[in-house]
């Protein structure tokens, strides 16, 4: 078969990409190792996480949530096979539907694993072991991440799991130890507190949620803390010994000093992804991958061999479902001879814990680093009245604007639904909007999203309701 | 009577409209220069002001329409203007098809702009039009508007278009003899940027004179072959634009602009051509002249000059130019000083070619000669510099054998 573009991996930077492609007339495959289509984040990922999480809350609001808006229950009983049955049927409504895309597109699809022998020359090696060999003009990598793995932690998926064991967990662990309090880690970790575990998070830095901006990560700590999830910051996973009753990990401080020993049920690793390219042949034909193993490439996502272009988790930036579907699109639209881009500028991310954190462009910690001039805007939900009926005051909304022009450069938001709230300031950015903009923008009342606009107005010290 | 509504014209490169709204309904009264409706284009908001004082009989276009310039909007027909207004509206089904008049002092800020900007120009006056915007597809952001304004308030009393004062009244005598005339915004436009220009840079001209000769008879033997081969006359802007983009390269700080405290130094040469319209001058850029042969330069030349007089030139088109070429010649001039065409440092002026007397080889002879001017920002070219580029520019004319040797 001759192709114009073969793109290997169906995660939402491939499969995205090869819509995008046979949307604009190329002649498109998709390879996937996987028996079902959607990547990580459909499969094992974003997807079934979100069905957990939302699950598992509506379990803590019947146990703790309903009573105080005069709802009585009484004391609300886990059905933990029926829960992991509706995660499963999202799982498989959600790869079907990319199938579906697939077809709708006369998209051709290859099971199995792909691995590129040449520029134009893709392999397919099914699981049966026959070979194919698929001929095209482009090669598109997109083969995304896989869980990082922990020295002296070895994940057996039973009792030391990875988020991808984490999902599949046949009851509810006594005690969970998460080791990372990254996005994953706090998530999944707020899966199973919910459910009744007992969660500590070790994380090697002092601080949870590297990367994010700084209040936030305090803001959510404390709130964690609240939630009964206890936090070891500043420690060393460095061993785990796994019995039948348990595992047994040994942790130092991450400064140095005496190791002591965490006893867990269950153990979760999160302490991060890595690109996925094993087997993909890379090697022999001279793609480059830059230090930390990642499909080198340059703005056009070209890499180093003509015809080969790599997009998503597996090249350089954050490792988000929706920066590697940009992605995707737009090396789709560059190869049909269009103009495509990506603004890694505004490109939101999320933390789907209750309450949710959300944010965009620019930490404080950057701005000061860069040495912008910057106007902080700030707006707690505890002065908004759509929160207090909702009862879901915790959380504020941070907008940073720069100090000369109000050119909005980040905004930061904890609180409930802050990941859809987030869009607007998304937005905004994308067109260069300042604080004043958003602040001049009427927000309907009463409304979560109205603190946005407080904190804009905040930003000119002009908050109405505080 | 009726007095027709029609699209005035819509400025530099603008062929259409859309009409955003109505402020006056089908049979209400309005007096002369009164707004009526608001036209959108690509570039700015405007107003179409009544012609004459009445009552709007009829609205042609309705909002949302896309209209060209010149295209009938509706008619006022003469009648009771400033008497009661007329209440029920002489043709029903417009009077309902009209949209309810909203206050017509609300924004008339194009709004595509965002909020901020609109109060920042309804507060400053700053025409958020005149501003280059850096925000997406080239809107004006606020910091793009507040920048203009400290501009404006660093530069005081400038503000060129509207004259501070109010203009002496004329005799009563010649009042009646005078006739007032709204610039178009192109006027406006081309009065601003000249202004502007002046303002900003230490412009001054030197000059040179150029034997056309060598040209004159290269084109006088190949005109014929070069048509029939190329599809476009050989005419002098190629050799002016090949012969000025060598001495470009020759002397980068003429293809330079200043920003801020930087010199931003072009390695790309797109060199804007001058052209004259019944509406005033435009100036289309012909993109990396230097890649370009004689012929595609004449070419593009050509076209922009159909596409200029037809009104189909494209902003893009005008857009992005390292230097530019006035040709006064055309028009017969002897000799000039061209103005900047800000944010460019030079600007090249050809002149009218003439018979002179020349000494040439020790003897007094006719040679068709050229006055050429350069006027230059003198903050980043030094004198030495823009007479060395001019010296080069004629060396390439009296000489192209130097253009094909890259000499």
């Amino acid at each position: 078969m001759s192709y114009d573009l073969v793109v290997i991996g169906s995660g939402p930077a491939g499969y995205v990409c090869a819509i995008r492609a046979a949307q604009l007339g190329l002649k498109t495959a998709v390879v996937e190792k996987r028996k079902t289509f959607g990547g990580t984040c459909l499969n094992v990922g974003c997807i079934p996480s979100k069905a957990l999480l939302h699950a598992s809350e509506m379990f803590e609001e019947a146990g703790h949530g309903l009573a105080a808006l005069g709802v009585k229950v009484g004391a609300p009983e886990l059905d933990l096979p029926k829960m992991m049955g509706h995660k499963t049927d999202t799982v498989s409504a959600n790869v079907n539907g990319v199938a579906f895309l697939f077809k709708k597109n006369k998209i051709d699809s290859h099971i199995g694993a792909g691995r590129i022998t040449a520029p134009g020359k893709v392999e397919v090696t099914a699981e049966d072991g026959s070979k194919s060999t698929l001929e095209t003009k482009a090669i598109v990598i997109a083969t995304g991440s896989d869980v990082m793995p922990l020295k002296g932690v070895d994940i057996d998926e039973k009792r030391i799991v990875s988020s991808t064991g984490a999902l599949e967990l046949d009851k509810v662990p006594g005690r969970l130890v998460v080791i990372g309090a990254g996005v994953i880690g706090l998530e999944l970790g707020s899966v199973w507190r919910r459910l009744g575990a007992e969660v500590e998070v070790i994380e090697f830095l002092d601080r949870i949620l590297p990367g994010m901006d700084d209040e936030v990560a305090k803001q959510a700590q404390r709130l964690f803390q609240k939630q009964g999830v206890k936090f070891r910051l500043g420690a060393k996973v460095t061993g785990a010994k796994a019995t039948a009753k348990g595992v047994t990990l040994t942790v130092e401080p991450a400064a140095g000093g005496e190791a002591g020993q965490v006893q867990a049920d269950v153990v979760l690793v999160a302490i991060g992804r890595k690109p996925y390219t094993e087997g993909l042949g890379l090697q022999d034909v001279g793609v480059a991958v830059d230090e930390r193993g990642r499909v080198a490439i340059d703005d056009h996502y070209r890499t180093n061999v003509p015809g080969i272009y790599a997009v998503g988790d597996v090249v350089i930036g954050p490792m988000l479902a929706h920066k590697g579907e940009d992605e995707g699109i737009a090396i789709a639209e560059m190869l049909a001879g269009k103009a495509g881009h990506v603004n890694y500028d505004a490109i939101p991310a999320v933390v789907y814990t209750q309450p949710e954190i959300a944010s965009v462009g620019k930490t404080e910690d950057e701005l000061k680093k860069a040495g912008v001039e910057y106007n902080v805007g700030k707006f707690p939900f505890t002065a908004n009245g759509r929160a207090r009926a909702n009862l879901a005051t915790d959380g504020f909304v941070k907008v940073l604007a720069d100090k000369a022009t109000d050119r909005v450069l980040g905004v930061h938001i904890v609180g409930a639904n802050a990941g859809e709230m987030i869009h607007e300031a998304v937005v905004l950015m994308e067109f260069g909007g300042s604080a004043e903009d958003l602040a001049r923008s009427t927000h309907a009342h009463p409304t979560m999203s109205e603190a946005v606009r407080e904190a804009a107005l905040a930003v000119d010290k002009r908050a109405i309701h505080i | 009577m009726a007095t027709e509504i029609r699209v005035p014209t819509l400025g530099e490169s603008v062929t259409e409209a859309t009409i955003g709204r109505w402020f006056k309904k089908a049979g209400e009264a309005v007096k002369a220069d009164e707004p009526l409706c608001e036209l959108e284009t690509d570039k700015v908001t405007l107003e179409v002001n009544a012609p004459a004082s009445g009552v709007l009989a009829e609205i042609v276009a309705q909002e949302g329409e896309t209209v060209a310039a010149g295209a009938l909007l509706g008619a006022i027909t003469e009648g009771a203007a400033g008497a009661a207004p007329a209440a029920p509206a002489p043709k029903k089904e417009e009077a309902k098809a009209a949209p309810p008049a909203p206050a017509p002092a609300a924004a008339k800020v194009a709004a595509e702009n965002g909020p901020a900007v609109g109060r920042i120009a309804a507060e400053s006056g700053v025409d958020p039009a005149s501003v280059a915007g850096s925000g997406k597809d080239g809107r004006v952001t606020k910091g793009d508007m507040l920048g203009a304004v400290a501009r404006l308030a660093n530069a005081p009393a400038q503000q060129t278009v509207a004259p501070a004062a109010m203009r002496a009244p004329s005799a009563p005598d010649d009042a009646s003899r005078e006739e007032r005339v709204r610039m178009t915004r192109l006027r406006q436009t081309i009065a601003r940027r000249l202004k502007d220009a002046q303002q900003t840079a230490a412009m001054l001209t030197t000059f040179n004179d150029v034997d056309m000769t060598a040209v004159m008879e290269l084109r006088s033997q190949y005109k014929d072959a070069f048509e029939k081969k190329h599809g476009a006359k050989l005419g002098f802007m190629g050799f002016f634009v090949k012969a000025a983009v060598a001495a470009l390269k020759d002397v980068p700080s003429v293809n330079a602009e200043i920003d801020g405290v930087d010199l931003v130094y072009k390695n790309y040469y797109h060199i804007g051509v001058a052209v004259g319209t019944d509406k005033g001058l435009v100036v289309p850029v012909v993109r990396d002249a230097d890649t370009l042969s004689i012929a595609d330069i004449e070419k593009q030349i050509s076209d922009y000059g159909r596409k200029a007089r037809d009104g189909q030139l494209k902003i893009e088109d005008m857009q992005g130019g390292t230097f530019t070429i006035s040709n006064g010649g055309i028009y017969g001039s002897l000799m000039s000083t061209p103005i900047l065409n800000a944010p460019q440092s030079a600007i090249l002026g050809m002149h009218r070619i003439e018979q002179r007397p020349v000494v040439y080889k020790g003897q007094i002879v006719a040679r068709p000669m050229m006055y050429l001017a350069v006027s230059y920002d003198h903050r980043i070219i030094d004198g030495k510099e823009a007479v060395t580029f001019l010296v080069r520019i004629k060396e390439n004319l009296e000489d192209p054998t130097r253009l094909v040797l890259d000499l």
